[in-house]
């Protein structure tokens, strides 16, 4: 089979055939793979720990299960590699949550979806870049450096899942795991040309996720299109006896869905978010996706979601609250970064806070303690957490006339870089329509619908049901093929790329 | 408003040394941050509860059974500051 | 008579005798190597979640009922936010505004009346870790060490009402709280291992004044005596205060043993504003009815009803059954020993008087012993049957308490049978009274208490041996013939 170039360019599901049809080995693809990765991450900057070794192993142990084991028992992405935020805690393998705090820790433990790569066999090729502890919009806030879109090194991948979302669209992994908690994993898809979803809150474990925000985290697939996306989640969903959080029930084959007709599918337009910011060009496409949609016969319906402008300020209070709490634990005691000239334990806490952490991370420390402090609580957090009811009464009523909810997925293209990062309400701005399905606990996924004139990738979104996943794979992947969207493979200059040992 | 003042006391409450530049910053980008999440009040919510978990869960517990606990060279592996099986830290009263 | 009345508040927080911890499956077990019962949840490694231990619940439940509290219908958890490097997530899991139980109460014994103190709320919530400081005490010390291993174990915390009324009642209010969850099984209260500990509120008002008085925090009290102690040391500070005109400032104060006063930790404890907000790591807690009702059926007779029937069913004054019902081990052997034999008060006065002097003196419990309830049974029939003396009988209690050999074996091997041979007798009785010609002659001059020296002779002549009762008629026989 072809040349490496050709093999990373393939989805997941295409080179798992190869695999099955034994017609390219699970080493020459992880070879392949981390050839791409030290041609190309010197300018995208997608990882930032790449573990070849590791991936090399799990190559070699798929090669092994596809020679001895019966195809139809085979895991779907056995020999299938691909990349993980660096959020998720990973047994050996440094795991920084992108911040400096972190820049040394090495978990003792795996995350459950780690466990289950794992034990899926698909090889990990490493970590990724990602806006310190999951806090920013165009992963410009890693502690460490920023990732570049792979459409335009000028511009940003979007965040917090960059580092993720890079690394697939510059072919430098087949499938990512990104974490969503307010639009992470969906504003890098939408950038980024990719297909991500924010599951249901609780559908898929957080355990061995470092915590951001615990009532509105939740990891999701990153992948090249539909069919992966729903590959990813078959692997990942389900109860997690160690995540109290996580449903007891049972989760379909995601795949199933794919391929279902949509006809008399209720598609809902809420009309709150085509409004003043979204840019023009966006606007048109999006319509002219949902436009496609109609086409297949389904219905479109106008719905509304009266408190939309309110998400904003509702998660930028709910969300700094809960990070406040879950940041503390990064007192240098333990583990992580220790500033070593403090005097007492509480000069050391301080120094060591002020050391680690960045300028937006202290930003939210800052609001969210602020929110919670006596006599604040109820006018601001508390305030959020009632608000929070009243979007989740808004999707219900609309969902009592749609099935889903189709979107922009972000107000505007891929930014460049520098653009925002002064100014932290512009920022949170682009995170305006990914952030009322987290506060409601909604899966949502961003689909690529259409390029700017620019090249640049566009995203629709769908927001569904509590658990209605499929639905969102149903729609999304008829779209898909209703466009016929051809992947572009954004050239990028190689040579001065990573060394991968 | 938030003051120069109450963002030296949440600083303290959440263990931050700010520099003076950064306290500066700080006060005037917490409120404009919360001058917008000010909007909120302008929604009447008194009969409206609280949502801390969107989707309904209750009652998840575990049986009561001992697991094995991390060897204690794992326990200590990141610890900046190791002795003796303890993990160390300077002085927790502050000097009178 | 003081012209302040005392009102007391208690804090107290007890660990639940769970296997594992609160929120993960390490172990609780006491006295570990340090930091070698952690894992990733305990250590608040990044990226762990919390899952409740449901037995720590159902004790929990069952210390609410056991105290008489309204267990709540929904209850959920909340972080309580504060650094300290004994606190791994710099947050501790506990309950605000929504606590596992309410409105309880707890019946003390004030002046031989009923009184009922109240308790406000129990809430579950988990241990933090502990420090080794490198001084004597964490003033002053360099450097502290952190151990990890209690984090995490489950607690209830247990507040009562301003209601208490003097140290002793507070001691008193300590002893049935201790006593009540040890009988619900689900503590075992040890203050010597932390497993216990109490802080307490108190204040002084003129008497007959409603309003209460400024409060003090005490804590940093380590037994039930400090508790008394620190107390005490309290109402007469605040008296002396009052008296003099001086205001009392409301403030926090340790107790130091050593000095045996309360000082000032004014400056060394920052307010606190906690930042609580429910944890959103654990789903709310939703307990029905026929939970409750479960645990209710599995509480065993509790010690203040069970002190009542002591008194209708054995007939036993108040003052034995208050003491007996005191640990439920103790009441529980003592019943078996009625079922083994049938005068109660006979067997009350036994485990008051010999088994408790030689507990406390051997330093033993109750369950480490060789001697049952069947061996006090046994030879309390032998005194019956007149094989042996009562006295005699101490002599064979003690050997079985350290033994555990049966009253009879213990007779028979050391010859402790009782001589009620009246030929034998009446031969030594004739030796102590050619021996004892002065006494004999005191009490021919109307001396009865000569009686009871001839009667020690004889005792003695026998090695205690003597059927006492018989030795007194003879004696008395044989000097009132000439």
């Amino acid at each position: 089979m072809g040349t490496t170039a050709e093999l990373t360019r393939l989805t997941a599901h295409e080179l798992s055939d190869l695999l099955r049809r034994r017609e390219v080995s699970a080493v020459e693809v992880t070879e392949a793979y981390l050839e791409r990765i030290q041609a190309v991450d010197g300018q995208v900057k997608a990882f930032l720990t790449v573990t070849a070794d590791q991936a090399r192993k799990a190559a070699q142990e798929a090669d092994r299960r596809f020679a001895t084991e019966p195809a139809e028992s085979l895991p779907p992405l056995l020999g299938v590699p691909g990349a993980l935020k660096d959020n998720m805690c990973t047994i050996g393998i440094k795991t920084t949550c992108g911040s400096k705090i972190l820049h040394n820790f090495i978990p003792p433990y795996d995350a459950t979806v780690v466990e289950k790569t794992k034990a899926a066999g698909a090889p990990i090729l490493g970590k990724c870049n990602m806006d310190e502890f999951a806090m920013g919009s165009s992963t410009e806030n890693s502690g460490f450096f920023p990732t570049a879109n792979p459409y335009d090194l000028e511009r940003v991948p979007g965040g917090s899942s960059g580092g993720s979302a890079a690394a697939v669209a510059a072919d430098e992994a087949a499938w990512a795991l990104g974490s969503d908690t307010g639009g992470s994993i969906r504003q890098p898809a939408a950038f980024c040309g990719l297909v991500g979803l924010k599951p249901t809150y609780g559908a898929v474990s957080r355990y061995g996720l470092v915590a951001f925000a615990s009532s509105l985290d939740q990891i999701g697939p990153l992948t090249k299109d539909v069919t992966d996306a729903a590959l990813v989640m078959n692997l990942i969903a389900g109860k997690d006896e160690r995540d109290a959080t996580s449903v007891d029930r049972p989760h379909p084959d995601y795949t199933s869905f794919l391929g279902r007709e949509i006809k008399g599918l209720r598609v809902g337009i809420p009309k709150e978010y085509f409004v003043e910011g979204l840019d023009t060009e966006v606007r048109e496409k999006v319509m002219a996706a949902i436009g496609a949609l109609a086409n297949l016969g389904a219905e479109l319906v106008e719905v509304s979601l009266p408190h939309t402008e309110y998400a904003l300020a509702t998660y930028y209070l709910i969300a700094p609250a809960e990070c406040s709490s879950n940041l503390a634990r990064y007192d240098g005691v333990r583990y992580g970064h220790r500033s070593t000239t403090a005097p007492d334990s509480v000069t050391m806490f301080k120094k060591t806070r002020q050391e680690g952490f960045g300028p937006e991370v202290k930003r939210r420390i800052m609001l969210g303690t602020y929110a919670l402090s006596a006599g604040y609580y109820d006018a601001y957090y508390l305030k959020a957490q009632k608000v929070r009811t009243l979007f989740r009464r808004d999707f219900e009523e609309a969902f009592k006339q749609c099935d889903v909810i189709a979107s922009s997925t972000t107000p505007t293209v891929a930014f460049k870089r520098g653009e925002k990062v002064d100014n932290p309400l512009a920022m949170y701005l682009s995170d305006a329509f990914t952030i009322p399905a987290p506060l409601a606990a909604l899966p949502a996924l961003s689909v690529p619908c259409a390029y700017s004139a620019e090249g640049l990738p566009i995203g629709l979104q769908l927001q569904g049901r509590h658990f209605d996943e499929g639905t969102l794979f149903q729609v999304a992947y008829a779209l898909e093929q209703a466009l016929g969207l051809k992947r572009r493979h954004p050239e990028i200059p190689t040579g001065s790329g990573k060394e991968v040992r | 408003m938030i003051t120069r003042e109450q963002v030296d006391h949440v600083a303290h409450l959440a263990r931050l040394a700010l520099s003076d530049e950064e306290r500066e910053r700080m006060t005037s980008q917490l409120n404009k941050i919360l001058e917008a999440a000010g909007k909120l009040q302008k929604l009447d919510t008194t009969d409206v509860p609280p949502t801390a978990f969107a989707v309904p869960i209750q009652n998840v517990f575990r049986p009561d059974e001992v697991r094995e606990s991390l060897p204690r060279d794992l326990v200590l592996a990141n610890a900046p500051d190791p002795e003796r099986g303890f993990f160390r830290v300077p002085r927790i009263m502050e000097e009178e | 008579m003081s012209r302040y009345e005392t009102v007391i508040g208690l804090e107290v927080h007890a660990e639940l005798l769970t296997e594992s911890k609160l929120f993960c499956g390490c172990s609780t077990e006491f006295g570990a190597e340090p930091n070698t019962h952690c894992c990733p949840v305990c250590l608040g490694l990044p990226g762990v979640l919390p899952v409740l231990n449901r037995k720590a619940l159902d004790y929990a439940i069952k210390a609410a009922l056991a105290l008489n509290a309204e267990i709540a219908s929904y209850s959920k958890f909340d972080r309580k936010n504060y650094f300290y490097p004994d606190l791994p997530k710099a947050y501790q899991i506990s309950q605000y505004d929504l606590p596992l139980a309410k409105k309880g109460w707890l019946e003390l014994k004030v002046d031989g009346q009923p009184r009922r103190i109240g308790i406000t709320r129990i809430h579950l919530e988990e241990e933090a870790g502990k420090s080794v400081h490198s001084g004597e005490s964490i003033i002053g010390s360099e450097f502290s060490l952190e151990d990890y291993n209690r984090v995490g174990i489950p607690l209830i915390e247990i507040v009562s009402e301003p209601d208490l009324r003097s140290p002793a009642e507070a001691h008193q209010y300590l002893e049935r709280l201790k006593a009540v969850l040890q009988y619900a099984g689900v503590s075992d209260c040890k203050m010597e291992e932390g497993s216990l500990r109490c802080d307490a509120n108190i204040s002084l008002r003129p008497v007959g004044q409603a309003e209460f008085g400024v409060k003090v925090e005490i804590k940093n009290m380590n037994s039930f005596r400090a508790v008394l102690r620190a107390l005490e040391y309290e109402v007469a500070r605040q008296t002396e205060l009052l008296d003099s005109g001086t205001a009392i400032v409301q403030e926090t104060r340790a107790w130091d043993e050593g000095r045996g006063i309360t000082v000032s930790m004014r400056g060394k404890e920052e307010a606190h504003d906690y930042r609580y907000f429910p944890e959103p790591d654990l789903p709310p807690v939703v307990i029905d009815r026929e939970w409750v009702e479960r645990l209710r059926s599995e509480l065993p007779e509790l010690p203040g009803p069970r002190a009542d029937r002591f008194v209708s069913q054995y007939g036993l004054p108040a003052y034995d059954a208050d003491l007996l019902t005191s640990s439920r081990r103790l009441a529980d052997w003592f019943e078996a020993a009625v079922q083994e034999y049938h005068d109660a008060k006979a067997v009350s006065n036994w485990v008051m008087g010999d088994l408790l002097r030689l507990l406390k003196a051997e330093e033993k419990e109750l369950d480490e012993l060789p001697l049952t309830p069947g061996h006090l049974g046994e030879m309390l029939k032998l005194i019956d049957d007149g094989t042996i003396s009562g006295k005699i009988a101490k002599t064979v209690f003690e050997e079985m308490f350290h033994t555990g050999k049966r009253a009879a074996d213990v007779v028979k091997e050391k010859g402790l049978v009782q001589i009620s041979d009246e030929a034998e007798l009446a031969r030594i009785v004739e030796t102590v009274i050619a021996a004892n010609p002065k006494s004999v002659a005191d009490f021919r001059g109307g001396k009865e208490a000569a009686l009871g020296y001839l009667v020690g002779q004889v005792m003695k002549e026998t090695r205690g041996r003597a059927n006492p009762g018989l030795v007194n008629q003879l004696l008395r026989d044989r000097l009132s013939r000439q």
